[in-house]
């Protein structure tokens, strides 16, 4: 993948010579300056942050899938899988941010490979349990009935393992949203950057700080519901009761 | 170069043993105070709804609005209001640990089967005996999976707590001027074995758990 190369963007001090009262003071919620900001700092960082979001969980539920279909046909390759995602789930974020800076420069490459590495631990998980969870007299139905392997797999497992694999896909894209805020004290893309231009001010400035927090939070809750509708969607047959 | 950025950064840990050792003193304190006050408030708490099983939504909304929160978020959050200290960023970590803890001790009390509460009850055992004796060993596995889940996302924070000054093996992270890339490893590592150890100790847990609950055949 041929990274994006980024402009980097300088620290926004606000202009308190001409500033409104509630700017002077440092107000928590300056519903001017996010007026003012909406369309330079605050609409393009959010564009940022939902296409990081999309292309790490896209390529990390690629990623997981493969792997946990590995795993689930051929047991063996299971615990050393899982055991792989485990660790890399423990590597602490701004490290390893900061350890691929000087191999990939500073390029989203540098932010979605860590992400991409993170929804791992979950995807992998969950796709494997949905998987296991199918109960045995289903498939010994699916058997009976005379489907092949292969099309108990699509036909059967794949199905009934939705809801759990959709439950680790709403988590990975949750937390992908909020470990993204971090990248952004290296690498200046996304809603971490407002959060870190505001904490790096001598004063911290709040407006920007509560502002692009808040954004960073209803992004993730509204990809939750979105991925809760789709997966509501999916299983149609768990609606019947 | 990567792998010898490796050997250098198996280099750094020898060299810099004492600094090492008290860096990770220090995030091991931030963190696991933050745990054992998360687990302080989100056990009783979840305990008491589960077994009223009430706050269902409650549980739901805390569970997903705490994995929203972007952690550096919420430190410079409370940082702006108390200012950088061990104590406002306890309560950063908390806020991170608790979720997963109380809505895992929640489902766990919660979803026990009611026909073994009934049965409870009618052999004339107490609300709290039914609390302490049936459904607290019942839920144990799941409680215990919730705290492993709290112990690596408050180990994973602590440590990004050094991007604010707040101590611990972030503060050599998130300075590469002073202590190279190979220094930043070292310490990722030493963060890693933290989190490892915490998980494997508390899956340990967790199955010791589960199998003293499985049916004896």
């Amino acid at each position: 993948m041929t990274g994006l190369r980024l402009a980097g963007g300088g620290p926004v001090i606000p202009n308190y010579g001409k500033a409104s009262a509630c700017l002077k003071h440092n107000g928590w919620f300056c519903i001017g300056w996010v007026h003012q900001h909406w369309g330079d700092i605050l609409q393009p960082a959010l564009i940022q942050h939902i296409k990081l979001t999309v292309i790490a969980v896209g390529i990390g539920f690629a990623i997981a899938f493969a792997l946990a279909l590995v795993g689930f046909r051929w047991r063996f390759f299971n615990a050393p899988i899982g055991a792989v995602a485990d660790s890399l789930y423990a590597l602490p974020s701004i490290a390893l941010f900061e350890l691929l800076l000087p191999v990939t420069g500073i390029t989203t490459t540098t932010i979605l490979i860590p992400l991409v590495a993170y929804t791992l631990f979950v995807l992998y998980r969950n796709i494997v349990a949905g998987l296991d969870g199918v109960p045995a007299d289903v498939l010994e139905s699916a058997r009976g009935m005379g489907l092949t392997r292969r099309q108990t797999f699509f036909r059967v497992e794949l199905p009934l393992a939705v809801p759990t694999i959709m439950g680790g896909v709403r988590v990975a894209t949750v937390s992908t949203i909020a470990i993204a805020t971090i990248a952004a004290d290296l690498i200046h893309y996304g809603l971490g950057a407002p959060i870190f231009d505001a904490l790096g001010l001598p004063d911290i400035f709040r407006t920007e700080l509560v502002v692009a927090s808040a954004l960073a939070i209803l992004l993730a809750l509204t990809a939750d519901t979105l991925l809760a509708a789709l997966q509501r969607a999916l299983t149609p047959w768990t609606r019947i009761r | 170069m990567l792998t010898s950025l490796f050997v250098n950064a198996l280099r750094f840990i020898p060299d810099n043993a004492h600094l090492l050792l008290q860096k990770t003193l220090e995030l091991a304190e931030l963190a696991f105070t933050a745990l054992g006050i998360s687990m302080l408030i989100a056990l009783p708490l979840g305990l008491w709804l589960g077994h009223r099983h009430r706050g269902l939504f409650v549980a739901l909304s805390v569970s997903s609005v705490g994995r929203a929160l972007p952690s550096i978020a919420l430190i410079g959050f409370f940082i702006a209001i108390l200012g950088v200290g061990f104590w406002n960023i306890q309560i950063a970590l908390v806020v991170i640990g608790l979720p997963p803890i109380l809505t895992n001790t929640f489902f766990a009390i919660e979803g026990i089967d009611s026909d073994v509460v009934e049965a409870a009850r009618g052999m004339g055992l107490t609300e709290t005996q039914i609390l302490t004796r049936v459904e607290l060993p019942l839920g144990l596995p799941l409680i215990v999976a919730g705290i492993r889940i709290a112990a690596v996302f408050v180990i994973a924070t602590a440590t990004i707590a050094g991007l604010v000054g707040g101590g611990g093996l972030g503060d050599i992270i998130v300075n590469e001027a002073a202590y190279g890339l190979a220094g930043v490893l070292a310490a990722a590592l030493c963060v890693s074995a933290v989190a490892l150890l915490a998980n494997a100790l508390l899956g340990f847990a967790q199955r010791a758990a589960s199998r003293r609950m499985a049916p004896s055949a």
